[in-house]
């Protein structure tokens, strides 16, 4: 969780991603976030996501981008 | 819908880019992104370099450059041109056609027949089908297909979801019956329902460019760009090609019981490296198969990306040798096609600058 969040802070240092319930709604993250942490992630949790995962559904909010990585790893 | 032609030879292709060159580290101030975060995006999507015209130039500019120079240099006979097919979401003007203007300056006969297709990204599959269509009523003689567009001058270049990759290109292809012409497969699938994934909103009949439309607004994300301006839905996309284009593509092998392993290389239309690979990895394709090598030197040149592939890529090896190829077009209606055949040992197969 805290990498996750880590990552997030990186990619929009002005967000508080913990307080949000919906990154793409309120346009706190775009297409090229999301890639920009997929490849984060990809890189520090040595894991392969699948293109067809790499959805906005995927990256609404804390909740759901972590039931995305625990189908990748153990978090 | 499927389709098989027999006895059909890809003689020659040319790509032509613009000479202007831009590069994206020289833009990075323009999309509101920290310099780490554009370096990273760099790597990741394949930015590089870009081919955009100047000025007002068009697409036809670009083909009729390479249509000049096979013609003075004695590789496409005039008197052999039975059509023109011209492939372009960016037109000279809504009227006439397109391919009407370039049959005039070329000084092509009477007996040509002329036409514009409106198709992006999937265009270079449509161009191919429909030269093929051609082809099977007329028995003689070449077909010549035209792909071109310069969609740079409808991107917002403060718009980062499109600008950064954004080329521009045009690509002549000659196409003939031969007796040692080969097969061509080739299937399409279309879904309107979400034609608005990408979409130039205003400057048509439904929307005509005002005052307003041209004004460039700031987005909830932070993007700008006007309704005059390219707009394409960036996470919708991805999934697209994603799901619905390696299916097709799965479909596509299975139907027509090919062997996957004997396909020399798989020239995919040039959206961006990051989705190329994801593709790629799906499809358990071998990367070394699937050039995603055109973002970064050219920019996305919609319907001229897979010729400009062929061109960059394998312009002498195709000189010499006969190469299986897995093509694939996905964007813009939105729309998606896979077509294979042999290509090769061509006439021609060059790359030139205009």
């Amino acid at each position: 969780m805290n990498e996750v969040i880590s990552i997030l802070t990186v990619i929009r240092p002005e967000v508080d991603f913990t307080r949000c319930d919906d990154f793409i709604k309120e346009g706190l993250l775009d297409s090229l976030d999301i890639v920009t942490l997929v490849a984060e992630l990809e890189d520090r949790l040595g894991i392969c996501i699948d293109g067809q995962d790499i959805s906005p559904e995927n990256f609404k909010n804390l909740e759901t981008l972590l039931a995305l990585l625990r189908r990748y790893t153990v978090l | 819908m499927n389709f098989k032609f027999e006895g059909k030879k890809i003689e020659g292709i040319v790509s032509v880019v613009p000479q202007h060159c831009v590069k994206f580290e020289d833009e990075i101030a323009n999309y509101g992104f920290s310099e780490d975060k554009c370096r990273s995006l760099q790597k990741l999507m394949g930015f590089g370099e870009r081919r955009i015209v100047a000025d007002k130039e068009c697409g036809s500019d670009l083909v009729l450059h390479g249509l000049e120079h096979l013609i003075r240099t004695g590789k496409l006979d005039k008197k052999e041109i039975r059509a023109l097919v011209f492939v372009s979401q960016t037109p000279d003007h809504f009227m006439p056609p397109t391919s009407c203007i370039l049959h005039g300056k070329l000084g092509l006969g009477r007996d040509v027949l002329c036409f514009d297709i409106n198709q992006g990204c999937t265009g270079y599959i449509y161009g191919l089908i429909q030269s093929c269509m051609i082809l099977n009523a007329v028995r003689d003689g070449k077909v010549v297909l035209l792909n071109a567009d310069t969609l740079s001058r409808r991107a917002c270049r403060f718009d980062r979801n499109i600008y950064p990759i954004i080329g521009d290109a045009g690509a002549i292809t000659v196409i003939g019956n031969s007796p040692q012409g080969r097969d061509i497969m080739a299937a399409m699938e279309t879904d309107g329902s979400r034609s608005h994934w990408l979409v130039i909103p205003a400057g048509g009949f439904r929307m005509p460019s005002d005052q307003q439309s041209r004004q460039i607004k700031v987005l909830p994300d932070g993007n700008r760009r006007s309704d005059d301006d390219f707009f394409m839905n960036g996470s919708g996309i991805f999934t697209f090609t994603q799901t619905d284009v390696p299916a097709s593509l799965r479909k596509f092998f299975a139907d027509g019981d090919i062997q996957v392993e004997g396909i020399d290389y798989f020239m995919f239309h040039q959206p961006n490296r990051f989705l190329l690979e994801k593709l790629a990895r799906k499809l358990n394709l071998d990367f070394g198969k699937v050039p995603a090598n055109i973002v970064e030197k050219y920019g996305n040149p919609s319907s001229a990306s897979i010729p400009l592939t062929i061109c960059h890529n394998v312009r002498e090896k195709i000189l010499h040798e006969k190469l299986r190829i897995c093509m694939a077009g996905f964007g813009v209606g939105l729309s998606w096609g896979s077509l294979l055949t042999d290509v090769g040992p061509l006439s021609f197969c060059e790359l030139l600058e205009r």
